[in-house]
Order: C-alpha cells, then sequence, then structure tokens
C-alpha cells in the first residue's frame, strides 16, 4: 500500500542477542492477547525495524502525496472547490505529521526520518509518481487513492503497536470527506457536457491500474506478510484488500456511467466477487524503483522545498534561543 | 550544521469545557508559541477542541514499563477497595 517498499527483496539482518526465545515468545503471547504495544515496552528489533519503516513510508507517502494534488490548488475551476482542495491538501500534511509523530516513539529522529525521503533512500507509495494532467485527475484521486487508502489504512486502526493505531484513528475519521469529494467531482463531471464525460473517462483510465497496484503485490511474491500478520501490524492480506476494493469501487464506477478500462473484469455469480485482470506487475516495480513518470521530479520538489525552507527554521530557532537566554538573564 | 530539528512537545487538548485533556500526539516547535500554533493547526483543524496544553517532551517523567510488577500489581490483591466486597443484605437500602 503506502508501504508497498516493504515487500522489496532486503537483506536479512543478524539476530539480536536481545532478541531471546523466552522473551520473544512473551511478546507473542501479548501480541496474541490483542495487548496493545506501547513506546517504552520491550519489543524484539525486528518489530521495531518494521515499524519504523513501514510508518516513515506511509508518512512519507502522505506528504509526497500532497504534490499530485497541490499541482491543481491554483486552477481549481471554483472557490468552493479550491477551498475543498485546500483543505483536503492540509489533511494530508497533518496525516504525514500524525505518523512520523508516532514513528519517532520507536526512538528515531525526524531528522532523519526526512533526510532518508530527500536522500531517495526511503519508499513511498508508487501512486504519487503519476502526473495529475487534467481536473477530472483530482476527483480520481479523492476517489480511488483516498479510497483505496480508505481500505488499508482501517484495519491498521487495529495495529498492535499503539501510537500507530491511534494514528490511524484519527487519518480514518478524516479521509471519508477526501473521498467524497473526490467522487463528487466524478459525478458532476460526468452529469455534465460530453467532452466533461470523456475527461472522467480519460482519468479513471490512467488512474486504475494504479490504483490496484497501491495494494502492493500479490500474496504468492510479497515477502514480510507472514511476520506482519503474526505480529498484527498486518491484519488484511494484500490481494484481500484488493479485492475488497474492486468489489466496492466497480458499482461506483457503474453509477457515474463510465467503465473500467479492464477488458476481463467480470462478476463472477458463484463468489459473489468481481475477477479482473492481470496487473502490469513490470510498471509496478519500475515506479517503485524510481523509474515512473514523476519520480525525479517529486523528490526534486520535495528537496527544493525544504532547501527553500531551511532559513525559515534556522531563524525561528535563533529567536527561539535568543528569547530563552533573555527570560534566563 | 545539519541536526537543526526543532524540539518535541507533547500536546494535550479538552475537547470540551467539562472534560480534562487528553494526550492527542506530538509536534516539533522551535519555541512555546509556536508548539501552541502548531498544536492548533495539526490537531483541531474540525473543531476537536476548546483548550491545549503543549509541553516539551523531555520534561515528562514517565515510569518504566520494567517496573510494571512491583508498582501495580500490590492494588491487584486489595479486593476490600471494592464496595463490591462488602455484602450488605438486600433491605438495606440506599448504599
Ligand atoms: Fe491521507
Ligand atoms: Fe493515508
Ligand atoms: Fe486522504
Amino acid at each position: 500500500m503506502y508501504t508497498q517498499g516493504l515487500d522489496q527483496k532486503q537483506k536479512k539482518s543478524a539476530a539480536d542477542p536481545a532478541d531471546t526465545p523466552e522473551r520473544l515468545a512473551a511478546f507473542q503471547a501479548r501480541i496474541d492477547a490483542e495487548e496493545k504495544i506501547e513506546p517504552k515496552d520491550w519489543m524484539p528489533s525486528g518489530y521495531r525495524k518494521t515499524l519504523i519503516r513501514q510508518m516513515s513510508q506511509h508518512a512519507h507517502s502522505e506528504i509526497v502525496g500532497m504534490l499530485p494534488e497541490g499541482n491543481w490548488i491554483t486552477r481549481a475551476p471554483t472557490l468552493r472547490r479550491k477551498a475543498i482542495l485546500l483543505a483536503k491538501v492540509q489533511d494530508e500534511a497533518g496525516h504525514g505529521l500524525y505518523i512520523y509523530g508516532a514513528t519517532e516513539t520507536l526512538g528515531v529522529s525526524r531528522d532523519d526520518l526526512v533526510a532518508d525521503l530527500l536522500s531517495g533512500k526511503a519508499k513511498y507509495s508508487s501512486i504519487f509518481n503519476y502526473p495529475t494532467i487534467t481536473w477530472a485527475d483530482i476527483g480520481t484521486i479523492g476517489w480511488l487513492v483516498d479510497g483505496a487508502a480508505i481500505m488499508n489504512q482501517i484495519p491498521l486502526c487495529r495495529c498492535s503497536y499503539g501510537p500507530y493505531a491511534r494514528a490511524m484513528v484519527r487519518v480514518c475519521k478524516e479521509e471519508s470527506f477526501h473521498q467524497r469529494q473526490g467522487y463528487e467531482i466524478m459525478l458532476e463531471l460526468c452529469r455534465g457536457t460530453a467532452e466533461q464525460k470523456r475527461m472522467a473517462q480519460d482519468a479513471l483510465d490512467r488512474w486504475w491500474w494504479p490504483s490496484l497496484m497501491m495494494f502492493g503485490p500479490s500474496d504468492k511474491t510479497s515477502e514480510h506478510s507472514a511476520q506482519s500478520m503474526a505480529w498484527k501490524i498486518k491484519r488484511i492480506s494484500n490481494d484481500e484488500l484488493r479485492q475488497k476494493f474492486v468489489d466496492v469501487t466497480v458499482p461506483q464506477a457503474e453509477y457515474l456511467g463510465l467503465k473500467m478500462p479492464d477488458e476481463d473484469l467480470v462478476f463472477d455469480q458463484k463468489t459473489g466477487h468481481y475477477r479482473f485482470g492481470e496487473i502490469d506487475w513490470q510498471e509496478f516495480w519500475e515506479v517503485l524503483k524510481g523509474n515512473g513518470k514523476c519520480n525525479r521530479e517529486r523528490l526534486e520538489t520535495r528537496n527544493r522545498a525544504h532547501d527553500e525552507g531551511r532559513w525559515v527554521r534556522q531563524a525561528a530557532r535563533a529567536y527561539a534561543e535568543k528569547q530563552a537566554a533573555r527570560k534566563a538573564a | 550544521m545539519s541536526k537543526q530539528d526543532w524540539p518535541l512537545y507533547e500536546v494535550f487538548i479538552r475537547a470540551r469545557s467539562g472534560l480534562s485533556h487528553r494526550h492527542f500526539g506530538s509536534i516539533h516547535a522551535a519555541d512555546e508559541a509556536m508548539a501552541l500554533d502548531h498544536a492548533r493547526d495539526l490537531y483541531t483543524r474540525r473543531n476537536e477542541g476548546v483548550s491545549i496544553w503543549v509541553v516539551r517532551s523531555t520534561e515528562i517523567i514517565a515510569s518504566d514499563p520494567a517496573d510494571s510488577a512491583s508498582l501495580f500489581e500490590p492494588a491487584a490483591d486489595k479486593i476490600y477497595r471494592h464496595p463490591t466486597f462488602y455484602k450488605i443484605p438486600d433491605d438495606v437500602e440506599n448504599m
């Protein structure tokens, strides 16, 4: 999902000597009893590491996710739409900050997390490396991308790590507005002129498959699922979430009078689920590796914002230090 | 200087009068005034609060989970601290 990078192959690190079998067993027993793990509790080093990677990738995704939509703030068609889009993008900044804050409870610094994003070392969701070329893209993102995010984040509200679960509760409360405003844009376009409807269909054509990729690689190839499931960091598998998303979204497209860009899409009476075509995993891995349409531009934009804001951060710090010194004197 | 991180503050918010402040999360800020501003922007975009407290995270003194047994278990067997411990005949009212 926002943390597809977790599914990439990585070197196995040496076992931590502090992770004794007794401690691991006691920890697993707490997890199995549905107890929440809190920041100062003992936890296996692998649990901590997995959470830091997953949560920071999630936070980075929220932050980079502001860019494709931010692209349209100054060009929103009405003042109403502009106010809504501003609020939506501001929420995404908030989501990033909630999750960075929760990640810091694991003993990493915000500085280091951000540095890893800016250097390209850390991953973020593949979906934000696609361009937003028409206003219909903004509708489609709210409808599909936030829709997929909700699908993924609802089970995370029950994640075994307390601070992450609590951050997700806040995030989920806010996501519903994101999805609804997007669908409303689509409704308006689809009820509009033929040209507007064509624009809506074109956006759906471009965003449907990348949205399905958001759930990450198929369970058959995903490596980290089993351990994450056992630790109750992850509750539902990639393929299961993807299927749920398809099942709820196809009827929404039908309501709009739009057609999913998938010739193999068919409702299976027996299972009660939609069957859909093969995802282009080659494209997925390429985007994740950094070769998507906008990967470079996104990182450049983040780096520029960070560099250009440096003097502000330093000035604020200097001012605070001066005030504190004055108080002490 | 590469490290220019602003210090971390914990944020507590009173949802409405009559309720106590509750821990909401944390934020970074250069100073106290900015901490309040950031807490407002981050945690009260939808009328979640009527009052905010911020405190430097390093100022919080926390108990250690390793001490949990010695701290909290002694309370477990003192069941006479709970009203249900006492058998009062049903005929006695208002108690
Ligand atoms: Fe979000
Ligand atoms: Fe999200
Ligand atoms: Fe969102």
